[in-house]
């Protein structure tokens, strides 16, 4: 190496120090940190003890863990979807041609800005069984159905219900579209106008035009936001944290991997079985990223590739 | 930007020395820095005897910080290798912390001191000590009882100065007072184990049940089972989804729609802070008292309570232990503490008390709450590390119950379960460190 390559060795180096010194004392030493306290009796305070993979077997026999697993897993698979479409269909709205654009696009934006805690704590009285606003509207329905069909539906106490936790958290969630809503947003301007010309001149309808073009040049975007969304919803924390008071919802309705890590972690002093639910947390996030990027190989269209 | 320029430097110049030294400090004082969870009055009490403190001697300083998710902080700086050097924590919390290694036993201090149980009501001493070794000092304490509405009562034609002696008294007065609006939904209602709902692991107690025997859980023995029979009637009694509804029309207990400040609740299971929170949130001439919580058999359960108290302690690695100390033992004198206790209008755990301090109370019922953290049959959280858990594995239990999706004996069942697998861990964690902890703790 001549003193000149490594004149410019030690200019890269130090221009990449600060993302390098980041990533090696903010991600890398507290992930292998973490791998080997996950295999150890640890508390923080008192010397960590190695005991192998008993972590791993006493997770694996831990029905609570499961249970919070489950509700993860289940959130994740209901919010994720319905946030893409909602988000994308309120997308292609802002994307068409219709009056005060700007302003409706700032309007379905905004709600997305406000903090999680805010946002918990507005969705607490929004969703209150007795006086909140959503069961305020759902009530004229349920008194229709109920005359028409001599039923006895009542609006449901949301969070308090075991049956109805999980769907009010994932109401919670949709308040925040906004964030890929922008993103489509961009990628709906990125679509070639020539191609939709094009379609026109074949008779396309606008179907057609959705299936065939909007959505194949969309999909880096889908996929991205998808997967954002995804590991959104596998580290959700603060929402349900703040709505059940730092608890587990009615019959740990609402109790989520990230919360059984939080509390083992800090309130029980179990460190490293919290790190043990961490490395899961990993993996599965891992898992599924890589089983969505192996899907995108076959469905998501980049140009010029 | 010329203008500008010397501005910023003085700025930072003050920020460095902010971080370099302790600002206001005289010259000469060893700085003691103390976190505590308290806030607003209850920090405002504490704020007075530690500018007293500072005052009376001219060797040390204590920094007092009003510090919110304590534990969790003080976990990470004990961590961290730089704790405060002293803590004010929840009695219930001490077992996990020293079980962890995170005080400094202050026994020797202690002796050194001529301070020792005589000095305190016996059971405040208990919760301080632990595995053997003394972890902390008593400051403020609480104990529980029966607060109910005497308004509601003379509107109902009850006697207002006679609670109910037993829970089946209860449950004909909570009948008596039960009101229903011309739809059936429910208006207001006597009593309601869910408001607030702070202590959903102890019912049992009041059944005769105990939560653990010193070695085994016995969450599902016959008190704890009848206790979550007697629960289990409400939502029998009342349906359960009107319980929800009628609940979730309550405000926030630090408000004034708190349900036992607006009437919706006439009996709730508190301690001595209510005072506070009435008079500064129920409506004018709120009339209420004070007695023990009936248990289901009054001759032979006796009183019983749950005792708690905050606690001084000395955080493991702290820089200036006897220091530290010094601040405890300043604290723990009867005037001092008489007045951090008016202060944050709670009873003292010191055997000995001036007359002046009842005269000057504003809490009518302290004398009450006093009383009852004297009983025999007055209860503290048992010492070990699995508080938390079974705090929320029993919010849990209660849960299912009220909402009828399983049995008292089921959910007693799985919470036994559960508890004591853990406890088997718990007590293997502490085997695999009692040789090396002990050692250390009993070296001088």
């Amino acid at each position: 190496m001549t003193s000149m390559d490594c004149r410019r060795l030690t200019t890269g180096l130090c221009f990449i120090a600060p993302w390098l010194v980041g990533f090696l004392a903010l991600s890398l030493y507290p992930f292998l940190s973490s791998l080997y306290l996950s295999g150890c009796d640890y508390s923080v305070l008192a010397p960590a003890v190695w005991i192998g993979p008993e972590n791993y077997t006493n997770l694996a026999q831990d029905p609570i863990f499961w249970k919070a697993a489950g509700n993860t897993v289940l959130f994740a698979l209901v919010s994720v979807p319905l946030g893409l479409i909602l988000s994308f269909l309120l997308a292609l709205l802002l994307n068409a041609d219709i009056p005060a654009r700007g302003f409706f696009r700032t309007v379905f934006f905004l709600p997305s800005l406000m903090p999680l805690v805010c946002l918990a704590v507005l969705w607490l009285w929004l969703l209150n069984g007795d006086l909140g606003l959503v069961n305020a509207c759902l009530r004229p329905f349920l008194g229709l159905g109920n005359h028409l069909f001599g039923a006895s539906w009542a609006p449901p106490n949301w969070l308090q219900d075991p049956r109805f936790a999980l769907a009010g958290l994932v109401l919670t969630g949709l308040w925040g579209v906004g964030h890929p809503m922008v993103i489509f947003l961009a990628g709906l301007q990125e679509v070639p106008r020539h191609l939709y010309e094009s379609a026109d001149i074949d008779g396309a309808s606008a179907w057609q035009k959705l299936w065939h073009i909007t959505l194949p040049t969309l999909s880096p975007v889908i996929y991205f936001n998808g997967i954002m969304a995804l590991i959104g919803c596998f580290q959700v924390f603060a929402v349900p944290y703040v709505m059940t008071e730092g608890g587990d919802g009615p019959e740990r309705s609402l109790l989520f991997l990230a919360t059984y890590l939080y509390q083992h972690a800090f309130e029980y002093w179990n460190m490293g079985y919290a790190c043990a639910i961490g490395l899961f947390l990993f993996c599965l996030i891992l898992g599924l990223t890589w089983v969505a990027s192996r899907l995108s190989s076959r469905h998501v269209h980049y140009e010029g590739a | 930007m010329s203008r500008s320029l010397p501005r910023l430097s003085l700025l930072a110049a003050l920020w460095l020395a902010g971080c370099a030294g302790d600002f206001g400090v005289p010259a000469g004082r060893t700085v003691i820095r103390y976190w505590d969870k308290w806030s607003g009055w209850e920090a405002e009490a504490m704020r007075a005897v530690v500018d007293d403190f500072n005052r009376s001697q001219d060797r040390i300083w204590v920094e007092f910080s009003s510090t919110s998710h304590i534990n969790r902080k003080l976990m990470l700086s004990i961590g961290g290798g730089v704790p405060p050097d002293i803590a004010g924590l929840f009695g219930n919390t001490l077992a996990v912390y020293a079980e962890n290694n995170a005080l400094t036993p202050l026994d020797q201090l202690a002796q050194e001191a001529g301070l020792g149980e005589e000095a305190y009501i016996p059971i405040f001493w208990e919760i301080c000590n632990h595995l053997g070794h003394l972890w902390a000092l008593p400051s403020s304490p609480a104990s529980l009882g029966l607060v109910w509405n005497k308004k509601i009562f003379r509107e109902n034609g009850l006697d207002p100065d006679r609670p109910p002696s037993s829970i089946a008294e209860l449950e004909r007065i909570n009948d008596r007072l039960t009101r229903r609006d011309t739809n059936g939904r429910l208006q207001s209602i006597g009593h309601l184990p869910s408001e607030p709902g702070w202590w959903p692991a102890i019912w049992g107690w009041w059944f005769g049940g105990k939560l653990w025997n010193g070695e085994q859980m016995t969450m599902d023995d016959a008190g704890n089972l009848a206790a979550m029979e007697w629960i289990s009637t409400y939502p029998q009694r009342f349906a359960s989804r009107d319980l929800l509804s009628f609940r979730d029309g309550f405000g926030n207990f630090a408000s004034p729609q708190n349900a036992f400040f607006t009437g919706r609740v006439a009996m709730v299971l508190q301690g001595p802070w209510i005072h506070t929170f009435i008079e500064k949130y129920a409506p004018a001439g709120f009339e209420w008292g004070v007695s023990a919580f009936p248990t289901s058999d009054p001759a032979r359960l006796g009183t019983v309570t749950l005792v708690e108290t905050d606690v001084l302690v000395i955080p493991a690695g702290a820089k200036h232990p006897r220091e530290a100390f010094e601040f405890l033992r300043y604290v723990s004198r009867q005037g001092n503490m008489e007045k951090l206790c008016l202060g944050q209008r709670k009873f003292s755990p010191l055997r000995e008390v001036s007359p002046d301090f009842f005269a000057k109370h504003p809490n009518p019922h302290i004398r009450t709450f006093l009383e009852l953290a004297k009983s025999p049959q007055a209860k503290r959280v048992p010492p070990f590390t699995l508080w938390a858990m079974m705090e929320n594995d029993m919010k849990q239990a209660f849960g299912k119950v009220w909402n009828g999706t399983a049995t008292p004996e089921e959910v007693l069942r799985q919470v036994q379960n559960h508890l004591q697998a853990e406890l088997e861990k718990s007590q293997h964690r502490w085997s695999r460190l009692a040789g090396i902890l002990q050692k250390q703790w009993s070296s001088p």
